[in-house]
């Protein structure tokens, strides 16, 4: 009878968490490899328009972006509510875009110096008038290949 | 005397700091690639005289201030534009040697005559709304995609797939190189049978 006596009272034994740092390093790991840091503090309204015939732009490391849009509410009474070209963290105007893609490919190795793609990054509200200055711009220094980057759905949600 | 061991550090924090890490890269994680529509700008260069081209060859799409979209000259809804692009590009209607052999169109004598001869020319206003212009340009890109498709996959049908899924298996990087020579050679043959011809004016101002 003895022999069966159960020790102490009935606890649960304790689980041991000396693994969870392990499971969560893992995460973590995981994460730090997929992880793209977001290099531009948006200041500008950016709704991309849709489209579906589309390209993936692969290869970040090719790529410079150039916002553009009206400067979202916390900027607007500093700025304005016209369109506004920005390039990396602050406005620009229209003719400092060549200097910024100079500047950008300079910075870039030597072997993608020349296939580099200017990726548009416009909202959908903006006339067309900024976006062929800047076009024009991109002209001048030879930045030839550009991509309008949009979201993926239908074009009619385009039209209202 | 005796050497002390030392003693044993308490892990019980590594779990914390572990998921302090773990929290600031799921806030600033962005996964997702962009994509988008890829054109490339004509080079600054003047040309000194430039070729000239028949009427009937040109397609042209204007994109007015008021985002309504003129095609040849008429008002058009932007549902038609893809259909009515598409029947521009594949009429064939040239003869002799421009005669085109794989067109479907109409064969219309006031309309292209063969694919590689017919250019849209697409003209907007400076007070044209960007995603209006987005959309003109995704309703033509999808008119050339389609014709390309369709003779992907009646040149093809062993690759089982269209022209945009091959492209896109072309760009990307996980393909294997052996197959990527072989879908760049049947790309191009396509390219050549339907060459984007978009020109694009300078906007004009609005007066």
């Amino acid at each position: 009878m003895s022999k069966f006596k159960k020790k102490g009272s009935g606890e649960l034994p304790k689980i041991s968490t000396a693994s969870l740092p392990d499971i969560v390093f893992m995460l973590l790991f995981f994460f730090m490899v997929a992880t793209v840091l977001r290099d531009n503090t948006l200041m500008i309204q950016n709704t991309l328009p849709a489209a579906d015939q589309i390209q993936k732009l692969d290869k970040k490391d090719r790529v410079m972006y150039i916002y553009a849009g009206k400067p979202s509410s916390r900027y607007m009474d500093k700025y304005g509510t016209q369109a506004r070209i920005q390039l990396n963290d602050k406005f620009a105007s229209v003719s400092e875009v060549g200097a910024f893609v100079l500047a950008e490919r300079a910075s870039k190795r030597q072997e993608l110096q020349n296939v580099l793609t200017t990726a548009l990054k416009v909202d959908g509200e903006t006339n067309m008038g900024l976006i062929s200055d800047i076009k024009q711009e991109l002209r001048k220094v030879n930045a030839l290949k550009i991509n309008y980057t949009t979201r993926v759905g239908e074009y009619t949600q385009n039209i209202d | 005397m005796g050497r002390r061991s030392a003693p044993e550090v308490n892990a019980g924090s590594m779990a914390d700091i572990a998921f302090l890490l773990l929290i600031f890269f799921l806030v600033t994680t962005t996964i997702e690639t962009d994509s988008g529509i890829n054109r490339k700008l004509p080079p600054m260069e003047e040309i000194i005289d430039p070729p000239i081209i028949k009427e009937r060859n040109i397609f042209t799409v204007v994109v007015n201030k008021n985002n309504q979209i003129l095609v040849e000259e008429k008002l058009m809804n932007i549902q038609e534009l893809r259909s009515e692009a598409v029947a521009f590009l594949d009429n064939g209607g040239g003869l002799a040697e421009e005669a085109c052999d794989y067109c479907q169109g109409s064969r219309d004598r006031s309309s292209s005559d063969n694919p590689d001869k017919a250019i849209i020319s697409l003209k907007n206003d400076r007070e044209t709304d960007y995603k209006v212009y987005i959309s003109v340009q995704n309703e033509l890109v999808a008119a050339y995609n389609q014709l390309r498709n369709r003779e992907f996959l009646r040149l093809y049908p062993s690759e089982n797939m269209d022209y945009v899924q091959a492209d896109k298996k072309y760009t990307d990087p996980r393909t294997d190189k052996k197959v990527k020579e072989k879908l760049k050679e049947k790309l191009s043959v396509i390219k050549l049978m339907y060459p984007m011809k978009l020109s694009e004016a300078e906007p004009n101002k609005t007066s």
